[in-house]
């Protein structure tokens, strides 16, 4: 019996590699139209502009297929249950936009090219640098000073030169938002600040586009699908209505990541992007094997029997903290806000007032970052170079580091002491600010800190990474009350300045 | 006999460990009744936090207005503090507390 079924199997089997042969000569020969005639667009990234996603919208009504090859490379997905045949034509048929081509951007590129949607859009103004390398992986060291657009689609190609890749070389921006999104079927935010992640929730509500959204700081992550069925899932401002406070955000470059930490987050918004492309594909068109009768309607009977029986659907945030003894966690979300002022039917963002401008994300989330940073006045300041001259003379008083104890202890100038500004945060004020306000007004007397110079004559110089937490450094210190007229001063620009322009071989990070 | 403390086990994550000298879990007694007469609801257990347990002095960084900043997701046993009533939820024994911060990085 065995033997037997082996043999017809065989059989079967030769058969079809004859036909497969002779489709394979005919396409070849020239007689078959060739596959994807775009890959020849997607081999010149640079060609690919706006001009040619405008076209994607005539693409639509072409049939896709799959060739040969393409059976070959998404075999091992094809064949299972969850994509299928019209799977693959629904992912072949998809256009998603990836907005960010960094440390999330570049993993969920990498899997969503390989999976083969069709066209694979990517926003990114910035160029490539030494500090991307340890977590956006599709960036190489020869490509140090490139485009990340440019960067990413190079790799892209290596990996699948099927899909077509559209580069935009530009900042996201409420104006060009709607005109960059709505050529595409699903968004993925790989971005790294409030205000572009509200931005794009609020695009994609305008547009009926569901979003995929993660972010990853320091050794955590945070994924969510947004918007997701359109109109019926919460948004990002349905999540969150209201931005955090401007100085609780650090981004990756200020808080630090962990490579691995950002790409897990980016590989689950790839599979995050696959599970809501495949719930469009066409399943009905399925065939049935032969011992299931089943015919198109009797399906159809069944789905609808469901629907009748359907449960609200539940929202869930995925949560991980790397370093945690159980690092993934699923929580349950509110889900749609009825006041939403993007998505509930009290809204009042609309497509206009994001073209116009008139949605100032950066003042809705509290300005600037740099804004949070007190400005000094001249006599506060000191150039590192003038800061360089005074040590050569032994006149350097005391310079006193900001920086945490971590990053002190990676690199730091001689005769130097680490004071965290988390330490220097907890000083009394007892000299108003610029609005009048004193903060502790009946504290005692604390004992001054060890590390201040008893002698009104000895300057004290702060000194940070960039030049930001000295300058609070400075101006918290001054209003301390704890000074008896030293002379206190910023080093500007800080560490990173002083390796440009005093010590080239003290390390930048 | 009703007790008077209740046990609850907070949890940070998101960096707002970092305002509790790094440590991820906590313990936390809090009294089963507060100074006005009712059970620990969720706006006391964060100002208990900020009196007891951080270590950071800056408070604004969670706690703002009587209850937890904005752009901090507050999780009562997995589920999001807005399907238990926010701030108001009442605390139980053994409640797993969860505040993670919501990040922007990427």
């Amino acid at each position: 019996m065995e033997k037997f079924s082996l043999g017809s199997e065989n059989l079967d089997l030769r058969k079809r590699i004859a036909e497969l042969e002779k489709e394979l000569a005919e396409y070849r020969s020239g007689s078959v139209p060739k596959p994807n005639s775009d890959l020849a667009d997607a081999r010149e990234p640079t060609e690919a502009t706006d001009e040619e996603a405008e076209k994607l919208q005539d693409d639509e009504t072409k049939p896709v297929k799959l060739d040969l090859d393409e059976f070959r490379r998404y075999g091992r997905q094809m064949i299972m249950t969850e994509v299928g045949l019209d799977g693959q034509l629904q992912l072949k048929r998809s256009k998603v936009l990836l907005i960010g081509a960094g440390g999330l951007g570049c993993p969920a590129a990498a899997y969503l090219a390989g999976a083969g949607i069709g066209t694979i859009g990517i926003i990114d103004h910035d160029i490539v640098e030494p500090s991307n390398l340890h977590r956006q992986i599709m960036h190489t060291v020869d490509r140090v000073g490139q485009p990340k657009v440019i960067s990413i689609i190079e790799s892209l190609k290596q990996i699948n030169p099927y899909p077509k890749y559209i580069a935009h070389n530009y900042p996201l921006s409420p104006e060009n938002a709607i005109e960059t999104l709505e050529k595409y079927d699903l968004v993925l935010d790989c971005t790294d600040s409030p205000q572009t992640r509200y931005m794009i929730s609020d695009a994609c509500v305008l547009l009926g586009k569901p979003l995929v959204s993660a972010s990853a700081l320091r050794s955590d992550g945070q994924l969510v699908v947004l918007n997701d069925p359109p109109g019926e899932g919460p948004c990002y401002r349905c999540v969150f209505p209201r931005p955090p406070p401007a100085e609780s955000v650090l981004s990756c470059g200020e808080g630090g990541v962990l490579g691995p930490v950002v790409g897990a987050m980016g590989v689950l918004m790839s599979t995050e992007a696959l599970k809501v492309l495949l719930a469009r594909a066409d399943r009905k068109k399925r065939r049935k094997p032969a011992h299931l009768p089943a015919t198109a309607d009797e399906i159809k009977d069944a789905d609808s029997k469901e629907e009748g029986t359907v449960e609200p659907r539940k929202f869930y945030m995925t949560i991980y903290a790397a370093f945690s003894d159980t690092p993934f966690k699923t929580i349950r979300m509110f889900g749609k806000r009825k006041t939403c002022q993007a998505c509930s039917p009290v809204a009042t963002i609309t497509k206009e007032s994001m073209k116009n401008g008139s949605l100032d994300y950066i003042a809705f989330c509290g300005g600037q970052a740099s804004g949070r940073y007190p400005p000094l006045s001249k006599e506060e300041i000191i150039e590192v170079e003038e800061y360089h001259k005074l040590r050569e003379e032994n006149k350097g008083g005391v310079l006193i580091d900001v920086r945490d104890d971590v990053q002190y202890g990676m690199c730091s100038l001689d005769n130097s002491i680490n004071v965290p500004i988390t330490t220097i945060l907890t000083l009394p004020m007892t000299t108003p600010d610029e609005e009048g306000k004193t903060e502790d007004e009946d504290v005692k007397p604390i004992p001054i800190p060890s590390w201040l110079p008893r002698d009104t004559s000895t300057p004290i110089y702060f000194i940070c990474r960039l030049g930001n937490d000295s300058r609070v450094a400075v101006q918290r210190l001054k209003r301390s009350g704890l000074l008896n007229g030293n002379i206190v001063k910023d080093v500007r620009g800080g560490l990173w300045e002083w390796s440009r322009k005093v010590d080239k071989s003290f390390p930048i990070y | 006999m009703a007790t008077d403390s209740i046990a609850i086990n907070v949890e940070l994550a998101g960096g707002l460990e970092i305002l509790f000298n790094n440590e991820r879990k906590l313990n936390v007694e809090l009294p089963a009744t507060t100074a006005n007469g009712s059970p620990p609801n969720i706006n006391y257990l964060v100002g208990h936090l900020c009196d007891h347990h951080m270590k950071d002095s800056r408070r604004e960084l969670f706690e703002l207005q009587g209850t937890v900043r904005p752009g901090i997701l507050v999780l009562i046993n997995d589920a999001d503090w807005e399907l238990e009533g926010e701030g108001e939820y009442e605390l139980k024994p053994k409640d797993q507390i969860l505040f993670v911060s919501t990040l922007h990085g990427g």
